[in-house]
């Protein structure tokens, strides 16, 4: 009873920041864990591995999704950004990054990239947010280091340094 | 001019790589492809009872798992490996100091301890091979929370008489006496629960065996990299000078991530040396919650005699801490409640004494504001039923107990945390209470408790006051280099967490050297860097390696313009240092540090443009040896600072809070801090830590808590049923006012920041609730159901 077969691995290719990477991975193994330890993208990061804290949010066609709670097999249908997929391609980051320097919205750095995919996305769908909006569009992420209060800045901020980027239209 | 940049919001260095996903945390080192020898991963067989002896185990089903290299147990442990680890920070009143092994020989006494340690290719078959470890158990009853402990009809260590690994007593005066003899008598029993620091980055542990410089390389996300490397070569036998240890970026740590050592920081570089692979250990948050730390649970006895007006005569304090299975990290928290449960008052006479108790469950060490939160409650709920039993408004109560400004230094005669006596450096409460009264709007609160009465809701106003002991010594130290290229590299060797370090240091060498800010490059927490170091932890960094730097950078300086006076045939006195050229003042002489960097190293190679432009000055007595006799080559510093003791730095807060009359919801209206921790070095960095320890303070006022069962078993170790606070829990706005009054202890003026968030919101919260609710809250943390079952209760 004590032999183990080797596990089955699967060929994949996965779409992240515009680069296709093919991989062999067991089916078991988690998006996250293929994006770190696979392809070396440190910059998504794990803290709960169960869903709740929101570190591991990378976007799948632009929408936020919890890199903990997918397979990496299930993610090849996807368009993947992390957050070193942020930053424009001179790697002049963008609205949300720049507003977090800003308003000092990161303290260990640890939940920020959670963050900032999350908040990306989230002013795409509402560009001009209310302080109320701020606040529930960072509501399911959690930050042990800085209280809030300077990450709901951060997003008015973001949403103020967009709006002068693109003219009204 | 350059401007100062000390007491500027200055933006942080540390920012672009974490926005840029280009952070290094530990977890982070060796990953992906094309990081070098494929790394092996760890996980450890932790055990699912509290308390069991373990009569055998039986590994033979686990090294045929495919990818599985290495299997250990207590029984291949040898040498100081198979030793019990250190009890830290021995004490005389520690009289039955208990640690863990490695790897649990033959007994565990709580859920999560370590007994097996399993090496694979991945974690995911690590955990397999973990699965597949067979242990024979003898179940023994547990030992959970205060009251079974002090029953102790149960033991948790069979040589453990009681269950108290300490009892410590200090006095000042007669408090008994004192009491009997006052007017006016008190009593009060309080508890506060069991938290965790939960930084969101996990313990990890990641080591290298480099066979070409016979070195092991270790990466740890610890509080300090210079204790982890004491550890591990006293542990595995090595020379310390072949360890070299790197702490990166830290994913918060709040306590829980400070030495002592951790079983992983040893097992880790254990098997990287014996597999010739490096491996690594990233703790899961589950393993967090059962094999990392805890803190807070206390309860509390308070007798208080006191004068018509409030004033303090006799005050007796007796507590019990529930410091879990094991003491690694010995007495501080419970000795820094009884010391600093004083706060800003002056006790009349005082006694305080403690049992420190075991109980299985996991250890406790110091959690952000490390047993200050306690004291503090302890003290403000003792104010708050002074002036409830006299009928004076609280602040009154507070401010005829005060040390008054010219009272400092004011020592209270007793012993602090680090053995030194307990002796206030500086502060000025009486302005700090002006401040916050006016920020919260304490005189206009009734009038808005009228409002809202006639809407049918319930408000109550609340405060609290605290004193912090923050760095604390022995000592930090530093080293500030300016290379060729007038480039200037920092080195201190106590470590990060998210502080802004790198940022505020860079501050400071930017001021003392006449730099560019932007030119200065500052690593923390590498032993290759600076190998003498104590660690980030009690609000120390800021004032410890702080002084340190400015010290050394001093250093630098002067080095500097001895040199530049006899470049340029100027008197040092008429030189000044600005954007890193030191010219002579008045006139246009003038010359780089970079140039001046070349100067101080005799080694004449036109290397680069600095070195070329160098010729042209010719420095020293060509009848002397190149580098007299006293100096060194190369333009840098070294420097340290140890203090006499610790600095004070002290605050106050209020809070304004809403109870639902229907479902007992608690809701924060307002929030307000006034706060003095001497000289500024950052504002905006200053205020990033209140904002974060009053969250967390707020945590762990209405919602965390450790809800172990009676067989020790912890039934909410995930983010899912341990409550930490969303941005949906904290206020909107947080009130901060500064007040400083400079630390005479060192040169900067400053006292510590970390911690002092996070101390009085329990007090502030419970004071304002009772103020809502019309009768004493005595426990915290309080949820709506708590809130409601009280109000049955004093219903009348
Ligand atoms: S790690 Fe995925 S949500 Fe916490
Ligand atoms: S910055 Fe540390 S967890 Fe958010």
């Amino acid at each position: 009873m004590n032999e183990i077969r080797r596990e089955t691995r699967h060929e994949i290719r996965l779409r992240v920041n515009g680069v296709t990477y093919e991989l062999r991975v067991p089916a078991r193994r988690l998006l996250s864990d293929a994006l770190r330890h696979d392809l070396g993208l440190t910059g998504t990061h794990v803290g709960c591995e169960h869903g709740v804290c929101g570190s591991c949010t990378i976007l799948a066609d632009g929408e936020p999704v919890r890199a903990c709670l997918l397979l990496a097999v299930a993610a090849t249908a996807h368009e993947i950004t992390t957050v070193e997929g942020l930053a424009g391609p001179d790697g002049e980051p963008n609205a949300v990054q720049r507003a977090f320097a800003e308003c000092h919205g990161l303290q260990c750095g640890f939940c920020t990239p959670g963050f900032l995919t999350t908040v990306t996305a989230g002013l795409r769908r509402d560009p001009c947010p209310t302080r109320d909006a701020a606040r529930e569009m960072i509501a399911g992420n959690l930050c042990r280091c800085t209280g809030y209060q300077n990450i709901v800045r951060a997003v008015e901020r973001a949403a103020e340094l967009e709006s002068a980027q693109e003219p009204a239209r | 001019m350059t401007t100062k940049l000390m007491g500027q919001p200055v933006q942080r260095v540390e920012d672009r790589r974490f926005l840029h996903g280009e952070g290094r945390y530990v977890d982070d080192i060796l990953a992906g492809p094309g990081a070098g020898p494929a790394v092996l991963h760890a996980a450890v067989l932790r055990s699912p009872h509290a308390h069991a002896r373990i009569l055998d185990i039986d590994v033979s089903g686990v090294l045929d798992v495919d990818g599985v290299h290495a299997v250990y147990t207590y029984d291949d442990l040898s040498g100081p490996m198979a030793e019990p680890l250190p009890v830290l920070i021995p004490h005389p009143a520690l009289t039955h100091g208990r640690t863990q092994y490695a790897l649990a020989r033959d007994e565990v006494n709580h859920v999560g301890e370590a007994i097996a340690f399993v090496v694979a290719e991945d974690r995911y078959l690590a955990e397999d091979a973990v699965n597949r470890i067979v242990v024979d158990y003898e179940v023994l009853p547990a030992v959970v929370g205060l009251d079974a402990a002090r029953a102790a009809d149960r033991l948790v260590h069979d040589d453990v008489p009681g269950n108290v690994g300490a009892r410590l007593e200090q006095t000042v005066g007669d408090a008994p006496a004192a009491i009997a003899a006052a007017p006016h008598r008190l009593a009060l029993d309080l508890e506060i629960e069991r938290s965790a620091c939960m930084p969101l980055e996990g313990r990890g542990t990641v080591a290298r065996w480099d066979h070409d410089s016979d070195r092991l390389v270790l990466w740890s996300s610890t509080q300090t990299s210079t204790g982890v490397r004491a550890a591990v070569a006293a542990k595995l036998g090595l020379d310390i000078g072949r360890v070299d240890v790197i702490t990166p970026d830290v994913g918060g740590g709040f306590g829980v991530k400070i030495v002592h050592p951790w079983p992983e920081e040893l097992l880790v570089p254990m098997a990287a040396r014996a597999l010739d692979r490096p491996v690594k250990f990233t703790e899961d948050r589950r393993e967090h919650f059962v094999s990392s730390a805890h803190e807070r649970g206390q309860t509390q006895h308070i007798e208080v005699g006191f004068d018509d007006d409030g004033r303090l005569l006799g005050l007796d304090v007796e507590f019990w801490h529930d410091h879990g299975a094991y003491t690694p990290y010995g007495l501080i928290v419970p000795i820094i409640t009884s010391t600093q449960l004083l706060g800003p008052y002056k006790p009349g006479a005082y006694r305080v004494v403690f049992e420190s108790l075991y109980t299985n469950t996991v250890i406790v060490t110091p959690y952000r504001g490390a047993g200050r939160p306690q004291g503090c409650f302890a003290m403000e709920r003792t104010m708050d039923a002074i002036a409830a039993y006299l009928g004076r408004d609280r602040t009154e109560v507070r401010a005829v107990n005060f040390i008054r400004p010219d009272e400092f230094p004011y020592d209270h005669g007793l012993v602090f945390q680090d053995g030194r006596a307990l002796e206030y450096d500086s502060g000025d409460y009486p302005a700090s209470l002006d401040k916050l009264r006016k920020l919260i709007d304490w005189d206009g609160f009734a009038e808005f408790r009228r409002a809202c009465a006639e809407q049918g809701r319930t408000v109550g106003i609340g405060l609290a006051c605290y004193v912090e002991g923050t760095g604390v010594g022995p000592y930090e130290g530093a080293h500030v280099h300016v290379e060729t290229t007038g480039k200037v590299k920092v080195a201190t060797g106590l470590t990060t967490q998210g502080q802004s370090h790198q940022t505020a240091f860079a501050q400071i060498v930017a001021d003392e050297l006449g730099v560019r800010f932007d030119d200065v490059e500052v690593v923390t927490g590498d032993t290759r860097r600076m190998p003498y170091a104590v660690g980030t932890f009690a609000s120390r960094a800021a004032v410890m390696s702080g002084s340190a730097i400015h010290k050394a950078a001093r250093r630098t300086r002067e080095k500097a313009l001895r040199l530049a006076a006899d470049a340029l045939e100027a008197s040092v006195d008429d030189l000044e240092i600005v954007d890193g050229i030191v010219g002579v003042r008045g006139t246009d002489r003038s010359i780089p540090l970079g140039t001046l960097s070349v100067l101080s190293n005799p080694l004449r190679y036109a290397f680069d443009e600095a070195s070329k432009a160098a010729t042209q000055f010719s420095v020293g007595d060509s009848e002397q040896p190149p580098v007299a006799e006293g100096d060194q080559p190369g333009l840098e510093g070294t420097d340290f600072y140890s203090p006499e003791h610790a600095t004070f730095a002290s605050g106050m807060h209020a809070a304004i809070v809403e109870t639902d009359p229907d479902t007992a919801e608690i809701r924060i209206l307002r929030y307000a801090v006034v706060h003095d921790c001497g000289n500024l070095i950052n504002p905006m960095v200053v205020e990033g830590q209140i904002h974060g320890g009053v969250a967390q303070g707020i945590g762990g006022a209405l919602y965390e808590r450790m809800a172990y069962d009676d067989s020790g078993q912890l039934l909410n170790a995930s983010f899912m049923d341990f409550l930490m606070p969303y941005v949906s829990e904290i206020p909107d706005a947080i009130d901060i006012d500064h007040l400083e009054t400079p630390s005479p202890l060192n040169p900067l003026g400053i006292k510590g920041a970390g911690e002092a968030g996070v101390i009085p919101v329990s007090a502030v919260i419970a004071a304002a609730i009772s103020d809502a609710e019309g009768f004493p809250i005595t426990a915290m943390p309080i949820s709506p159901s708590d809130l409601h079952t009280l109000r049955e209760e004093h219903r009348p």
